[in-house]
């Protein structure tokens, strides 16, 4: 076997634990939301992304158009843009059909486990097969059979499964705050998304809210 | 599979990829103006943020601040092992059992 393959797989354990709790309980709420085993196969293969994909079924079940569905997804999934960007300077000498492979497998938790290797500028495709190959493996598996346990289990929010998407986004959430200024973005944005969609019942309080707050956090930064 | 969904699936993919895949391809060969790079990195604070405060504040879209909001409840032992540990699967886990708890007491 490459050592670079088992070094990736190595990488990929603490990702994995954190997603089956995440991945079996958006299985298990979608099922509820109405999208089959299949449909949770394919979104969790072609989308791969756990918040955007327990929005869009949460948004779903109460009736959103289509075409929100996927500006709310594009804006939830923005954030990949900054970690793909601070990637590539230390990617040059991986292909561009290896680099599209492995960018579909950039994920908050792939990206940051990663970092350390990949900023050493030396990083085998072969470590990314490893890390991202078997994350993404196992956010499939996690999904597909939370939606087949699903449709047995009467009421899912009395195994406190649906908070499980507001405990990853505060795990993720305390995983990027680094300094003061990043606690003052926070607030702001979070206080601006409530007030947003609290007095304007729509779905931009969250684009909104993020552009604002970013433009706030570069101006803190003088 | 029902047809929409199957298309719904394929826009959702087209949009999350793109972010994913462009910046990689892309900017081996050219940089972007510093502000907008100075910008994007507070993208991930801010979007967390924005999702998760309405999720915990306005459980049904009406604002709620009693003990009746288990969500906001839960998140209190979150919030502290977050802090603490900066461990996602502690933190999830963490979260599910308090949420499970405080259904079953309140």
């Amino acid at each position: 076997m490459n050592k670079e393959f088992i070094k990736g797989i190595k990488t990929a354990i603490p990702v994995t634990l954190g997603y089956l709790p995440i991945g079996l309980a958006f299985g298990i709420l979608a099922s509820q939301q109405g999208l089959s085993p299949v449909d949770i196969f394919f979104m969790s293969l072609l989308v791969y992304a756990g918040s955007a994909q327990f929005i869009a079924s949460a948004m779903l079940a109460s009736g959103s158009a289509y075409i929100t569905i996927i500006v709310t997804t594009f804006l939830i999934n923005l954030r990949h843009l900054l970690m793909s960007a601070s990637m590539s300077p230390y990617l040059k000498h991986i292909s561009s059909p290896l680099l599209t492979l492995i960018s579909i497998g950039i994920t908050d938790e792939t990206y940051a486990a990663g970092y350390a290797e990949t900023a050493t500028g030396k990083a085998s495709p072969y470590f990314y097969l490893g890390l991202y190959g078997l994350s993404h493996i196992i956010w499939i598996m996690s999904t597909v059979l939370g939606s087949i346990v699903g449709s047995h289990i009467a009421n899912p929010e009395k195994w406190g499964l649906d908070f499980a998407l507001s405990a990853m986004f505060i795990g993720l959430l305390f995983m990027q705050i680094k300094d003061r200024k990043d606690i003052f973005v926070a607030i702001s944005s979070g206080v601006l998304s409530v007030a947003l969609a609290y007095f304007m019942k729509n779905n931009f309080n969250i684009i909104t809210a993020t552009i604002v707050a970013a433009f706030i956090g570069v101006c803190l930064e003088k | 599979m029902k047809r929409e969904i199957f298309f719904l699936i394929i826009g959702m993919s087209i949009v999350t990829q793109l972010p994913r895949i462009l910046p990689l391809i892309v900017l081996t060969r050219i940089s972007m103006p510093s502000i907008v790079v100075r910008w994007l990195k507070h993208i991930p604070v801010a979007v967390l943020s924005a999702l998760l405060l309405p999720a915990l504040l306005l459980p049904g879209g009406s604002l709620s601040l009693s003990l009746d909001n288990t969500a906001l409840l839960s998140s209190i032992p979150c919030i502290l092992v977050a802090a603490k540990t900066k461990n996602l699967f502690l933190t999830v886990l963490t979260g599910i059992i308090f949420s499970a708890l405080f259904q079953i007491i309140l």
